[in-house]
């Protein structure tokens, strides 16, 4: 079955992410398909690579980058909320004359109609959120 | 091309004190753009989305209510108050904005988008949909 | 329709909401502090009477749950648990 997940928090303030991390997993281990994850509100927060957690604390960021890499996961950061939360990549840099990128390794800032495509395309879109 | 998908955006925020409800409604605007068959329920304090009169001018935020009226250009003309949450509140639907949409097969005649239903009513209509948006 | 709650019922009303919404045939899947309304003895736990009600075992193991404490009836799934609820429920919704 295809699965799109929704998340609408960021990492560590809310359990949001680590519900949706460990659902995608054992979706995967499953053999399930996850056509996409997409970061929405606060949840774009997850897909910045400036993120220092204690050594003996998850690294939230790392662990969707690592999930991502091992199974091809499409990790959408949506465009809006980025851009109103400071989650920025070499093309919303360009655009935006900013400084600097933050964007983790395997996500990738699109728009909302990521979203929309996932609800259409997938069997299942299931949302975490506060 | 799979089927038209039926589309449930289900609203309990109210607006302002969190930025779910402005999000959510992007989401809507959006999505119109796919041509799936479009609800919106507003319950719980979802229904403070759509009272009449809001002026965010001492916030410095942006008053989004307006958007709202546009939601029939957007072909969304779907939009399922919940009548026990607008009681609960001390509010009935004359203290909410009048949503309307032009129907192109009736001469473009004005149409209410807005359908008061109990919240029985309101299970039969989450029972026809295919996907909950919650945000 | 799976209903997934996240929310403690002594903080906030998502089950009440969720609950109201059942129909026949509806599941009901607590997460998070969600947990705790399916607690034994709590003021919440009649809230899911005649409910069909599974709970995540790693989110009643985190605090300090354990499922001798729960109300009878309540299933404790793992994750892979969670994501057969939803392939099985063909409506899914979050209470968030």
């Amino acid at each position: 079955m295809k699965f799109t997940i929704q998340v609408n928090e960021g990492p560590y303030q809310h359990q949001a992410t680590d519900s949706a991390y460990l659902f995608t997993k054992a979706a995967l281990e499953k053999g399930h398909e996850i056509f996409r994850v997409f970061f929405y509100h606060d949840g774009v927060n997850n897909g910045t690579r400036l993120t220092t957690p204690p050594q003996d604390d998850r690294n939230i960021v790392k662990r969707w980058s690592e999930l991502g890499a091992e199974h091809d996961l499409d990790l959408v950061i949506c465009v809006a909320a980025a851009q109103r939360r400071g989650i920025v990549d070499d093309g919303e840099a360009e655009r935006n004359g900013k400084d600097a990128t933050n964007i983790a390794e395997g996500f990738r800032i699109s728009g909302l109609g990521q979203l929309v495509e996932g609800a259409i395309q997938s069997d299942r879109l299931v949302v975490f959120g506060d | 091309m799979s089927k038209v998908k039926k589309f449930m955006y289900v609203n309990r925020r109210a607006p302002y004190g969190t930025i779910y409800a402005w999000e959510s409604l992007e989401v809507v605007l959006i999505g119109a753009a796919f041509e799936q068959d479009v609800s919106m329920a507003f319950i719980g304090d979802g229904v403070y989305q759509l009272t009449k009169g809001q002026d965010t001018t001492g916030l410095e935020m942006k008053n989004f209510s307006p958007t709202y009226s546009a939601l029939g250009d957007y072909e969304v003309t779907k939009i399922y108050i919940e009548k026990e949450s607008l009681e609960e509140r001390g509010l009935t639907l004359e203290d909410l904005q009048h949503l309307t949409w032009e129907d192109e097969d009736d001469d473009w005649a004005e149409k209410d988008s807005i359908q008061l239903v109990s919240r029985a009513e309101m299970v039969k209509v989450f029972a026809d949909q295919d996907v909950f948006f919650n945000f | 329709m799976l209903h997934i709650v996240n929310k403690s019922p002594y903080d906030r009303n998502s089950l009440d909401i969720a609950v109201s919404y059942k129909a026949d045939g509806d599941i009901f899947l607590l997460i998070e502090d969600g947990v705790y309304a399916a607690m034994k003895g709590g003021a919440a736990a009649a809230k899911l009477d005649g409910c069909t009600v599974s709970v995540l075992g790693a989110d009643i193991a985190a605090r300090g749950i354990a499922e001798d404490k729960l109300i009878d009836g309540v299933s404790v799934i793992d994750y892979a648990g969670f994501v057969d609820l939803v392939e099985a429920n063909e409506k899914v919704q979050s209470w968030l």
